[in-house]
């Protein structure tokens, strides 16, 4: 009954505060750009990161070079998750 | 149930003027320039001849990351008279993104966009301004515009991507992930700091324990942005050597 009673108080709290669609829609926009955008970032550091630690297994007297080139494949591919970072915080607050 | 409200943006990152046009991030930038000066002129106050130690030892492992961890790994010999201006510009960045953890700064100076913007357009005017100083402004243009080893009816396509990637998109990434790196953190802290205080002092006596999980998160994330602090000082530095080396040195 706790627990009913508790959810009805939350219930009425939201529908006191409610937003309009407009605002709704532009905070699930908000959400799903940077989802989106995080994709593939996220497939393409894994494999980029992962074949690095293979190659840097493989030859560990490389290694310097392999993390080097490895840090600067991360910028580049990061900074398209990054962008999709930016457009959530334009939509979100300004 | 919880009543939790994220503040607004400005609540955030803006703070109040001390005087008109100077807050808390010219405090942050400020310092950072002079705990670097006077770190360097600590460092050399000493004869050379003597056994390096106290701020000159670590002004010395500054500098050898700096010369073997970038320039020798992006430009090779050539590029080591770079050494001033990258060590400066690590040196400045990191100082401006390690007050992000700090007690009573919590704010990374990086975090507002002016700060990266103006380094990034450094960086924008230092390596077209060594492409244009070691190939004059044709030979630069054209090795930009007209890389070698591509079959020419391809130049239709190539020619306006580098265009584009070169001169514009180089610096807006620069900045953007430096300014984005910094902020999602700033903002990642905020949101847990919130979330365990909310907890800790939730009406309902059963939701107290569980601020401990949060907390243990913001724990965390600000041990990983002591990592991210320095990784983006590094990686600005190191693509800013990249593009003085790719544009003193074209590939033939």
């Amino acid at each position: 009954m706790e627990a009913l009673s508790l959810l009805i108080a939350a219930e009425e709290a939201v529908a006191a505060d409610a937003v309009s669609t407009g605002e709704g829609l532009t905070a699930m926009g908000a959400g799903l750009a940077y989802g989106f955008a995080a994709i593939g970032p996220a497939l393409g550091i894994g494999n980029l990161v992962g074949k690095s630690v293979e190659a840097m297994a493989r030859q560990p007297e490389a290694a310097g070079m392999v993390r080097t080139t490895m840090f600067l494949g991360i910028a580049f591919t990061e900074a398209l998750a990054l962008i999709g970072f930016v457009v959530f915080i334009l939509l979100k607050f300004a | 149930m919880l009543a939790l409200k994220f503040p607004e943006i400005n609540q955030l990152l803006r703070w109040k003027d001390l005087f008109p046009g100077f807050n808390k991030i010219a405090i942050i930038a400020i310092l950072a320039t002079v705990i670097s000066i006077v770190l360097f002129i600590l460092a050399t106050r000493r004869p050379t001849d003597e056994a390096p130690k106290g701020a000159r030892n670590f002004a010395e492992v500054i500098v050898e990351f700096i010369e073997n961890g970038v320039i020798m790994q992006t430009m090779g010999k050539d590029g080591l008279g770079w050494t001033p201006f990258l060590l400066t510009t690590f040196l400045f960045i990191y100082l401006c993104n390690v007050p992000g953890i700090i007690p009573f700064f919590q704010m990374p100076a990086t975090a507002r966009m002016a700060v990266p913007m103006f380094l990034a357009l450094l960086v924008w005017v230092v390596f077209n301004a060594t492409g244009i100083k070691h190939q004059g402004v044709g030979g630069y243009l054209k090795s930009v515009l007209f890389p070698p080893g591509v079959p020419k009816a391809l130049y239709i396509l190539v020619t306006p991507i580098e265009l584009i990637s070169v001169f514009l998109v180089r610096p807006f990434s620069l900045a953007v992930r430096l300014f984005a790196n910094m902020l999602a953190g700033h903002i990642l802290l905020i949101t847990f700091a919130l979330l365990s205080e909310a907890l800790f002092q939730a009406k309902d006596v059963i939701l107290i324990p569980f601020g401990i999980l949060p907390f243990f998160m913001l724990l965390f994330i600000t041990s990983f942005e002591v990592l991210v602090a320095f990784l983006q000082a590094y990686i600005f530095v190191i693509l800013a050597a990249v593009y003085i080396g790719g544009a003193a040195h074209p590939e033939h």
